[in-house]
Protein backbone atom coordinates (compact mmCIF):
# COMPACT_ATOMS: atom_id res chain seq x y z
CA UNK A 1 0.00 0.00 0.00
CA UNK A 2 2.80 2.40 0.84
CA UNK A 3 4.37 1.99 -2.59
CA UNK A 4 1.45 2.62 -4.88
CA UNK A 5 3.32 5.45 -6.60
CA UNK A 6 6.78 3.88 -6.20
CA UNK A 7 7.08 2.49 -9.70
CA UNK A 8 6.89 6.03 -10.99
CA UNK A 9 8.67 7.83 -8.17
CA UNK A 10 11.10 5.35 -6.58
CA UNK A 11 12.17 6.00 -3.02
CA UNK A 12 14.49 4.22 -0.65
CA UNK A 13 12.62 2.13 1.93
CA UNK A 14 11.97 4.14 5.03
CA UNK A 15 12.29 7.33 3.03
CA UNK A 16 8.57 7.71 2.60
CA UNK A 17 6.69 8.59 5.77
CA UNK A 18 3.37 6.84 5.98
CA UNK A 19 0.32 7.09 8.17
CA UNK A 20 -1.88 4.29 9.38
CA UNK A 21 -5.51 5.08 8.65
CA UNK A 22 -8.77 3.22 9.13
CA UNK A 23 -11.52 3.95 6.64
CA UNK A 24 -14.96 2.44 6.87
CA UNK A 25 -15.45 1.35 3.25
CA UNK A 26 -18.90 0.05 2.35
CA UNK A 27 -19.48 -0.81 5.99
CA UNK A 28 -16.16 -2.60 6.55
CA UNK A 29 -13.28 -1.00 8.47
CA UNK A 30 -10.13 -1.14 6.35
CA UNK A 31 -6.81 -0.33 8.03
CA UNK A 32 -3.98 0.58 5.68
CA UNK A 33 -0.65 2.41 5.72
CA UNK A 34 -0.62 5.19 3.17
CA UNK A 35 1.65 7.91 1.89
CA UNK A 36 -0.09 11.22 2.70
CA UNK A 37 -0.14 12.16 -0.99
CA UNK A 38 -2.13 9.06 -1.94
CA UNK A 39 -5.44 10.12 -3.47
CA UNK A 40 -8.62 8.52 -2.17
CA UNK A 41 -9.48 7.37 -5.72
CA UNK A 42 -6.18 5.52 -5.95
CA UNK A 43 -6.58 3.94 -2.51
CA UNK A 44 -9.99 2.67 -3.57
CA UNK A 45 -8.98 1.41 -7.01
CA UNK A 46 -5.42 0.17 -6.59
CA UNK A 47 -5.13 -0.34 -2.84
CA UNK A 48 -8.51 -1.88 -2.07
CA UNK A 49 -9.04 -3.21 -5.63
CA UNK A 50 -12.54 -1.75 -5.81
CA UNK A 51 -12.42 -0.89 -9.49
CA UNK A 52 -16.04 0.25 -9.76
CA UNK A 53 -14.83 3.77 -8.97
CA UNK A 54 -13.46 5.14 -12.23
CA UNK A 55 -10.90 7.89 -12.71
CA UNK A 56 -11.82 9.97 -15.74
CA UNK A 57 -10.40 13.45 -16.15
CA UNK A 58 -8.23 13.40 -13.02
CA UNK A 59 -8.69 17.20 -12.81
CA UNK A 60 -11.85 17.61 -10.70
CA UNK A 61 -14.08 18.12 -13.72
CA UNK A 62 -15.87 14.95 -14.72
CA UNK A 63 -17.17 13.34 -11.52
CA UNK A 64 -16.53 9.75 -12.69
CA UNK A 65 -14.64 9.09 -9.42
CA UNK A 66 -17.53 10.29 -7.22
CA UNK A 67 -17.94 8.36 -3.96
CA UNK A 68 -19.89 9.21 -0.83
CA UNK A 69 -17.81 10.51 2.09
CA UNK A 70 -20.03 10.45 5.18
CA UNK A 71 -23.01 10.32 2.81
CA UNK A 72 -22.03 13.34 0.68
CA UNK A 73 -20.72 13.00 -2.88
CA UNK A 74 -17.05 13.95 -3.28
CA UNK A 75 -14.64 13.63 -6.19
CA UNK A 76 -12.27 11.00 -4.82
CA UNK A 77 -9.47 12.19 -7.13
CA UNK A 78 -9.55 15.46 -5.17
CA UNK A 79 -9.42 14.13 -1.62
CA UNK A 80 -6.34 12.62 0.05
CA UNK A 81 -6.86 9.14 1.45
CA UNK A 82 -5.59 10.36 4.85
CA UNK A 83 -8.52 12.77 4.96
CA UNK A 84 -10.90 9.79 5.00
CA UNK A 85 -9.30 8.43 8.19
CA UNK A 86 -12.10 7.63 10.61
CA UNK A 87 -14.80 8.41 8.06
CA UNK A 88 -17.35 6.40 6.04
CA UNK A 89 -16.77 5.89 2.33
CA UNK A 90 -19.37 4.33 0.06
CA UNK A 91 -18.42 3.22 -3.43
CA UNK A 92 -20.67 1.77 -6.12
CA UNK A 93 -19.79 -1.70 -4.78
CA UNK A 94 -21.61 -0.73 -1.58
CA UNK A 95 -24.75 0.33 -3.40
CA UNK A 96 -26.08 -3.10 -4.35
CA UNK A 97 -24.98 -6.47 -5.67
CA UNK A 98 -25.57 -8.16 -9.05
CA UNK A 99 -28.31 -10.30 -7.49
CA UNK A 100 -29.79 -7.46 -5.49
CA UNK A 101 -29.52 -4.17 -7.33
CA UNK A 102 -30.14 -0.88 -5.56
CA UNK A 103 -33.18 0.95 -7.03
CA UNK A 104 -30.79 3.51 -8.52
CA UNK A 105 -28.94 0.71 -10.34
CA UNK A 106 -32.25 -0.84 -11.39
CA UNK A 107 -33.36 2.51 -12.73
CA UNK A 108 -30.23 2.89 -14.87
CA UNK A 109 -30.84 -0.63 -16.21
CA UNK A 110 -34.56 -0.18 -16.86
CA UNK A 111 -34.36 3.31 -18.36
CA UNK A 112 -31.17 2.62 -20.33
CA UNK A 113 -29.34 5.29 -18.35
CA UNK A 114 -25.94 4.35 -19.72
CA UNK A 115 -24.13 3.63 -22.93
CA UNK A 116 -20.38 3.14 -22.43
CA UNK A 117 -20.82 2.98 -18.66
CA UNK A 118 -17.73 4.95 -17.71
CA UNK A 119 -19.52 7.79 -15.91
CA UNK A 120 -22.20 5.50 -14.48
CA UNK A 121 -20.77 4.68 -11.02
CA UNK A 122 -20.20 8.38 -10.30
CA UNK A 123 -23.65 9.27 -11.64
CA UNK A 124 -25.26 6.66 -9.41
CA UNK A 125 -23.46 7.88 -6.28
CA UNK A 126 -24.58 11.47 -6.92
CA UNK A 127 -28.10 10.18 -7.61
CA UNK A 128 -28.16 8.19 -4.38
CA UNK A 129 -27.10 11.22 -2.34
CA UNK A 130 -29.78 13.34 -4.02
CA UNK A 131 -32.54 10.81 -3.29
CA UNK A 132 -31.35 10.41 0.31
CA UNK A 133 -31.74 14.16 0.81
CA UNK A 134 -34.71 14.76 -1.47
CA UNK A 135 -36.81 11.61 -2.07
CA UNK A 136 -39.12 13.26 -4.59
CA UNK A 137 -37.02 15.53 -6.81
CA UNK A 138 -38.28 17.36 -9.88
CA UNK A 139 -36.56 16.80 -13.21
CA UNK A 140 -34.84 20.15 -12.75
CA UNK A 141 -33.54 19.16 -9.34
CA UNK A 142 -32.16 15.91 -10.78
CA UNK A 143 -30.36 17.78 -13.57
CA UNK A 144 -29.00 20.29 -11.06
CA UNK A 145 -27.77 17.56 -8.69
CA UNK A 146 -26.01 15.70 -11.52
CA UNK A 147 -24.44 18.81 -13.05
CA UNK A 148 -21.03 17.88 -11.61
CA UNK A 149 -21.03 14.51 -13.39
CA UNK A 150 -20.22 14.53 -17.09
CA UNK A 151 -21.51 11.96 -19.60
CA UNK A 152 -20.26 11.98 -23.17
CA UNK A 153 -22.66 9.35 -24.55
CA UNK A 154 -26.23 9.67 -23.44
CA UNK A 155 -27.10 13.33 -23.67
CA UNK A 156 -28.29 12.85 -20.07
CA UNK A 157 -31.94 12.27 -21.04
CA UNK A 158 -32.11 8.65 -19.91
CA UNK A 159 -29.90 9.28 -16.88
CA UNK A 160 -32.44 11.79 -15.62
CA UNK A 161 -35.27 9.30 -16.34
CA UNK A 162 -33.35 6.60 -14.46
CA UNK A 163 -32.98 8.75 -11.35
CA UNK A 164 -36.68 9.71 -11.42
CA UNK A 165 -37.52 6.00 -11.82
CA UNK A 166 -35.36 5.18 -8.79
CA UNK A 167 -37.07 7.92 -6.78
CA UNK A 168 -40.49 6.47 -7.60
CA UNK A 169 -39.35 2.99 -6.60
CA UNK A 170 -37.74 4.12 -3.35
CA UNK A 171 -40.86 6.06 -2.38
CA UNK A 172 -43.06 3.07 -3.19
CA UNK A 173 -40.79 0.87 -1.08
CA UNK A 174 -40.92 3.32 1.81
CA UNK A 175 -44.73 3.52 1.58
CA UNK A 176 -45.19 -0.26 1.57
CA UNK A 177 -42.73 -0.51 4.46
CA UNK A 178 -44.87 1.88 6.48
CA UNK A 179 -48.03 -0.13 5.76
CA UNK A 180 -46.60 -3.51 6.79
CA UNK B 1 -1.80 12.18 -11.80
CA UNK B 2 -0.66 12.54 -8.23
CA UNK B 3 1.02 15.26 -6.21
CA UNK B 4 4.66 15.48 -5.14
CA UNK B 5 5.52 14.18 -1.67
CA UNK B 6 4.78 16.40 1.29
CA UNK B 7 4.80 16.29 5.04
CA UNK B 8 1.25 15.93 6.35
CA UNK B 9 0.08 17.45 9.61
CA UNK B 10 -3.44 17.44 11.03
CA UNK B 11 -3.50 19.88 13.97
CA UNK B 12 -6.45 19.99 16.34
CA UNK B 13 -6.14 23.62 17.47
CA UNK B 14 -5.75 26.90 15.58
CA UNK B 15 -2.65 27.75 17.66
CA UNK B 16 -1.03 24.46 16.65
CA UNK B 17 -1.83 25.17 12.99
CA UNK B 18 -0.26 28.65 13.25
CA UNK B 19 2.81 27.09 14.87
CA UNK B 20 3.14 24.67 11.95
CA UNK B 21 2.74 27.52 9.42
CA UNK B 22 5.50 29.44 11.21
CA UNK B 23 7.70 26.35 11.18
CA UNK B 24 6.97 25.92 7.45
CA UNK B 25 8.50 29.34 6.66
CA UNK B 26 6.17 29.94 3.72
CA UNK B 27 6.53 26.43 2.28
CA UNK B 28 3.44 25.11 4.05
CA UNK B 29 -0.13 25.25 2.74
CA UNK B 30 -3.40 24.95 4.63
CA UNK B 31 -5.82 22.31 3.39
CA UNK B 32 -9.52 23.03 3.98
CA UNK B 33 -11.76 21.95 1.08
CA UNK B 34 -8.76 21.34 -1.16
CA UNK B 35 -10.83 21.67 -4.33
CA UNK B 36 -8.36 24.12 -5.87
CA UNK B 37 -5.21 23.17 -3.95
CA UNK B 38 -5.26 19.44 -4.70
CA UNK B 39 -5.75 19.86 -8.48
CA UNK B 40 -2.94 22.44 -8.48
CA UNK B 41 -0.68 19.99 -6.65
CA UNK B 42 -1.56 17.18 -9.06
CA UNK B 43 -0.77 19.46 -12.00
CA UNK B 44 2.46 20.40 -10.14
CA UNK B 45 1.60 24.09 -10.19
CA UNK B 46 1.96 23.92 -6.42
CA UNK B 47 4.43 21.75 -4.50
CA UNK B 48 4.17 22.71 -0.82
CA UNK B 49 6.63 20.96 1.48
CA UNK B 50 4.00 20.68 4.17
CA UNK B 51 0.24 20.26 4.07
CA UNK B 52 -1.58 21.38 7.19
CA UNK B 53 -5.01 19.76 7.11
CA UNK B 54 -7.31 21.98 9.18
CA UNK B 55 -10.39 19.77 8.78
CA UNK B 56 -9.80 18.46 12.30
CA UNK B 57 -10.19 21.91 13.90
CA UNK B 58 -13.49 21.85 15.73
CA UNK B 59 -16.11 24.59 15.74
CA UNK B 60 -15.16 26.26 12.46
CA UNK B 61 -17.87 24.86 10.18
CA UNK B 62 -20.46 27.44 11.18
CA UNK B 63 -22.73 29.80 9.29
CA UNK B 64 -24.27 32.07 11.93
CA UNK B 65 -26.55 35.10 12.04
CA UNK B 66 -25.77 36.86 15.34
CA UNK B 67 -28.09 39.44 16.90
CA UNK B 68 -25.94 42.33 15.72
CA UNK B 69 -27.21 41.63 12.18
CA UNK B 70 -23.87 40.44 10.76
CA UNK B 71 -23.34 37.14 8.95
CA UNK B 72 -20.37 35.02 10.00
CA UNK B 73 -18.94 32.16 7.97
CA UNK B 74 -16.37 29.90 9.62
CA UNK B 75 -13.27 28.60 7.86
CA UNK B 76 -14.74 25.12 7.42
CA UNK B 77 -18.23 26.14 6.28
CA UNK B 78 -18.74 24.43 2.90
CA UNK B 79 -20.36 26.07 -0.12
CA UNK B 80 -23.16 23.46 0.15
CA UNK B 81 -24.06 24.71 3.65
CA UNK B 82 -24.50 28.22 2.27
CA UNK B 83 -26.47 26.91 -0.71
CA UNK B 84 -28.89 24.99 1.50
CA UNK B 85 -29.37 27.68 4.14
CA UNK B 86 -32.95 28.98 3.98
CA UNK B 87 -32.03 31.81 6.35
CA UNK B 88 -29.22 33.02 4.07
CA UNK B 89 -31.80 33.21 1.29
CA UNK B 90 -33.89 35.54 3.40
CA UNK B 91 -31.03 37.58 4.86
CA UNK B 92 -28.56 38.02 2.04
CA UNK B 93 -29.73 37.80 -1.60
CA UNK B 94 -26.29 38.36 -3.17
CA UNK B 95 -24.69 35.49 -1.23
CA UNK B 96 -27.72 33.27 -1.76
CA UNK B 97 -27.52 33.88 -5.51
CA UNK B 98 -23.81 33.08 -5.63
CA UNK B 99 -23.73 29.92 -3.49
CA UNK B 100 -25.41 27.60 -6.05
CA UNK B 101 -23.16 28.91 -8.84
CA UNK B 102 -19.84 28.02 -7.23
CA UNK B 103 -18.12 25.22 -9.18
CA UNK B 104 -20.42 22.15 -9.29
CA UNK B 105 -22.55 20.36 -6.66
CA UNK B 106 -19.87 17.79 -5.78
CA UNK B 107 -17.14 20.39 -5.36
CA UNK B 108 -19.54 22.48 -3.23
CA UNK B 109 -19.68 19.64 -0.70
CA UNK B 110 -15.96 20.11 0.05
CA UNK B 111 -14.95 23.64 -0.91
CA UNK B 112 -15.21 26.52 1.56
CA UNK B 113 -15.98 30.23 1.26
CA UNK B 114 -13.00 31.26 3.40
CA UNK B 115 -10.72 28.95 1.42
CA UNK B 116 -11.95 30.57 -1.79
CA UNK B 117 -11.11 34.03 -0.40
CA UNK B 118 -7.65 32.89 0.72
CA UNK B 119 -6.98 31.16 -2.61
CA UNK B 120 -7.52 34.61 -4.19
CA UNK B 121 -8.20 33.35 -7.69
CA UNK B 122 -9.27 36.35 -9.80
CA UNK B 123 -11.99 34.07 -11.22
CA UNK B 124 -13.29 33.08 -7.78
CA UNK B 125 -16.92 33.79 -6.95
CA UNK B 126 -16.78 34.72 -3.26
CA UNK B 127 -14.18 37.48 -3.55
CA UNK B 128 -16.46 39.39 -5.92
CA UNK B 129 -19.44 38.84 -3.61
CA UNK B 130 -17.53 39.92 -0.49
CA UNK B 131 -16.14 43.01 -2.23
CA UNK B 132 -19.70 44.02 -3.16
CA UNK B 133 -20.90 43.41 0.41
CA UNK B 134 -18.01 45.23 2.08
CA UNK B 135 -17.16 42.01 3.91
CA UNK B 136 -13.95 41.25 5.69
CA UNK B 137 -11.78 38.30 6.55
CA UNK B 138 -10.69 37.65 10.11
CA UNK B 139 -7.12 36.37 10.05
CA UNK B 140 -5.33 34.84 13.00
CA UNK B 141 -1.55 34.74 13.35
CA UNK B 142 1.02 34.44 16.12
CA UNK B 143 0.22 38.01 17.26
CA UNK B 144 -3.53 37.43 17.41
CA UNK B 145 -6.45 38.33 15.20
CA UNK B 146 -6.91 41.13 12.70
CA UNK B 147 -9.65 42.03 10.27
CA UNK B 148 -8.88 42.57 6.58
CA UNK B 149 -11.49 44.12 4.23
CA UNK B 150 -11.84 41.70 1.32
CA UNK B 151 -11.34 44.60 -1.12
CA UNK B 152 -7.82 44.96 0.31
CA UNK B 153 -7.22 41.23 0.79
CA UNK B 154 -6.74 40.23 -2.82
CA UNK B 155 -3.60 41.89 -4.19
CA UNK B 156 -3.08 39.96 -7.41
CA UNK B 157 -3.65 36.59 -9.05
CA UNK B 158 -3.46 34.00 -6.24
CA UNK B 159 -1.85 36.69 -4.06
CA UNK B 160 -3.24 38.24 -0.92
CA UNK B 161 -2.42 40.31 2.12
CA UNK B 162 -2.21 37.34 4.51
CA UNK B 163 1.14 36.74 6.18
CA UNK B 164 2.58 33.26 5.60
CA UNK B 165 1.67 32.25 9.14
CA UNK B 166 -1.83 33.67 9.27
CA UNK B 167 -5.00 31.60 8.96
CA UNK B 168 -8.28 32.92 7.58
CA UNK B 169 -10.59 32.06 10.47
CA UNK B 170 -13.89 33.51 9.35
CA UNK B 171 -15.53 35.80 6.84
CA UNK B 172 -17.84 38.50 8.17
CA UNK B 173 -20.54 40.43 6.36
CA UNK B 174 -21.38 43.55 8.39
CA UNK B 175 -24.94 44.29 9.44
CA UNK B 176 -26.81 46.15 6.69
CA UNK B 177 -28.09 49.68 7.33
CA UNK B 178 -31.14 49.10 5.12
CA UNK B 179 -32.91 46.20 3.42
CA UNK B 180 -30.32 44.08 1.59
CA UNK B 181 -31.04 43.51 -2.10
CA UNK B 182 -28.92 42.50 -5.07
CA UNK B 183 -27.75 39.44 -6.91
CA UNK B 184 -24.92 37.56 -8.55
CA UNK B 185 -24.58 36.50 -12.17
CA UNK B 186 -21.81 34.46 -13.76
CA UNK B 187 -21.22 33.46 -17.34
CA UNK B 188 -19.56 30.07 -17.65
CA UNK B 189 -19.26 27.76 -20.65
CA UNK B 190 -20.60 24.89 -18.59
CA UNK B 191 -21.12 24.04 -14.92
CA UNK B 192 -17.79 23.85 -13.12
CA UNK B 193 -15.79 25.82 -15.68
CA UNK B 194 -13.93 28.94 -14.65
CA UNK B 195 -16.00 32.09 -15.07
CA UNK B 196 -15.90 34.04 -18.32
CA UNK B 197 -17.09 37.02 -16.29
CA UNK B 198 -19.07 37.45 -13.10
CA UNK B 199 -20.80 40.34 -11.35
CA UNK B 200 -21.93 40.71 -7.74
CA UNK B 201 -24.23 43.59 -6.78
CA UNK B 202 -25.21 44.35 -3.19
CA UNK B 203 -27.57 47.18 -2.28
CA UNK B 204 -28.99 48.41 0.99
CA UNK B 205 -32.35 50.09 0.49
CA UNK B 206 -34.06 52.57 2.77
CA UNK B 207 -37.52 52.70 1.30
CA UNK B 208 -37.02 53.37 -2.39
CA UNK B 209 -33.63 55.03 -1.80
CA UNK B 210 -30.33 53.26 -2.32
CA UNK B 211 -28.51 53.88 0.98
CA UNK B 212 -25.44 51.85 0.14
CA UNK B 213 -24.18 49.97 -2.90
CA UNK B 214 -21.30 47.68 -3.78
CA UNK B 215 -20.33 46.03 -7.07
CA UNK B 216 -17.63 43.35 -7.38
CA UNK B 217 -16.36 42.00 -10.69
CA UNK B 218 -14.81 38.56 -11.12
CA UNK B 219 -12.67 37.08 -13.92
CA UNK B 220 -12.17 40.40 -15.69
CA UNK B 221 -8.76 41.37 -14.32
CA UNK B 222 -5.70 40.07 -12.54
CA UNK B 223 -7.65 40.36 -9.30
CA UNK B 224 -11.22 40.89 -8.15
CA UNK B 225 -12.31 44.38 -9.15
CA UNK B 226 -14.13 46.78 -6.83
CA UNK B 227 -16.34 48.88 -9.15
CA UNK B 228 -16.66 51.72 -6.63
CA UNK B 229 -17.66 54.46 -9.08
CA UNK B 230 -20.40 52.32 -10.61
CA UNK B 231 -21.79 51.54 -7.16
CA UNK B 232 -21.42 55.16 -6.03
CA UNK B 233 -23.53 56.35 -8.96
CA UNK B 234 -26.49 54.47 -7.49
CA UNK B 235 -26.35 55.86 -3.95
CA UNK B 236 -28.62 58.61 -2.64
CA UNK B 237 -31.66 58.17 -4.84
CA UNK B 238 -34.07 55.59 -6.19
CA UNK B 239 -33.11 53.12 -8.90
CA UNK B 240 -33.82 54.77 -12.24
CA UNK B 241 -33.27 53.46 -15.78
CA UNK B 242 -30.67 56.21 -16.31
CA UNK B 243 -28.86 55.43 -13.06
CA UNK B 244 -28.85 51.72 -13.86
CA UNK B 245 -27.44 52.37 -17.34
CA UNK B 246 -24.72 54.62 -15.89
CA UNK B 247 -23.73 51.97 -13.34
CA UNK B 248 -23.46 49.36 -16.09
CA UNK B 249 -21.24 51.61 -18.20
CA UNK B 250 -19.01 52.60 -15.27
CA UNK B 251 -18.58 48.96 -14.24
CA UNK B 252 -17.62 47.93 -17.78
CA UNK B 253 -15.14 50.82 -17.86
CA UNK B 254 -13.15 49.52 -14.87
CA UNK B 255 -13.15 45.88 -16.05
CA UNK B 256 -9.76 44.86 -17.37
CA UNK B 257 -10.43 41.56 -19.12
CA UNK B 258 -8.03 39.80 -21.45
CA UNK B 259 -9.04 38.14 -24.70
CA UNK B 260 -8.77 34.37 -24.42
CA UNK B 261 -10.57 31.18 -25.46
CA UNK B 262 -13.57 32.23 -23.36
CA UNK B 263 -14.11 35.41 -25.32
CA UNK B 264 -12.62 38.71 -26.41
CA UNK B 265 -11.94 41.54 -23.98
CA UNK B 266 -14.70 43.61 -25.58
CA UNK B 267 -17.16 40.75 -25.22
CA UNK B 268 -16.35 40.35 -21.52
CA UNK B 269 -16.78 44.10 -20.90
CA UNK B 270 -20.14 43.82 -22.61
CA UNK B 271 -21.08 40.94 -20.31
CA UNK B 272 -20.13 43.00 -17.24
CA UNK B 273 -22.29 45.87 -18.42
CA UNK B 274 -25.20 43.54 -19.24
CA UNK B 275 -25.01 41.72 -15.88
CA UNK B 276 -24.90 44.92 -13.81
CA UNK B 277 -27.95 46.25 -15.65
CA UNK B 278 -29.75 42.90 -15.45
CA UNK B 279 -29.28 42.52 -11.68
CA UNK B 280 -30.33 46.13 -11.02
CA UNK B 281 -33.38 45.81 -13.28
CA UNK B 282 -34.43 42.72 -11.34
CA UNK B 283 -34.06 44.59 -8.05
CA UNK B 284 -36.06 47.53 -9.45
CA UNK B 285 -38.80 45.16 -10.66
CA UNK B 286 -39.00 43.41 -7.28
CA UNK B 287 -39.29 46.80 -5.54
CA UNK B 288 -42.19 47.76 -7.79
CA UNK B 289 -43.96 44.55 -6.80
CA UNK B 290 -43.56 45.39 -3.12
CA UNK B 291 -44.70 49.00 -3.61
Amino acid sequence: MTSLYEEITPAAPGDVPTRRITVNVNGQPRTVDVEPRLLLAHLIRYGLKLTGTHTGCDTTNCGACTVLLDGEPVKSCTVFAVQADGHDVMTVEGLGSPSELHPVQEGFKDEHGLQCGFCTPGMMMSAKALLDRNPDPTEDEVRWALSGNLCRCTGYQNIVKAVLWAGDKLRAQAASGEES
Amino acid sequence: MYPPRFRYEAPTTVEEAIGLLTEGKGEAKLLAGGQSLIPMMKLRFASPEMIIDINGLSGLDYLTFPDDGSIRVGALCRHATLERSAELGVRQPTMAAAAPLVADPIVRNRGTLVGSLCHSDPQGDWSAVMVALGGHLVAQGPAGKRSIPVKDLVTGPFQNALAFNEIGIEAVVPAPAGVPMGGYLKLERRVGDFATASVAVALEMEGATVAKAGIGLGAVGSKTINAEDAAGALVGGPLTPEGIATAGDLAAAVAQPRSDHRGSADYKKHIVQTFVVRILNRVAASMEKVA
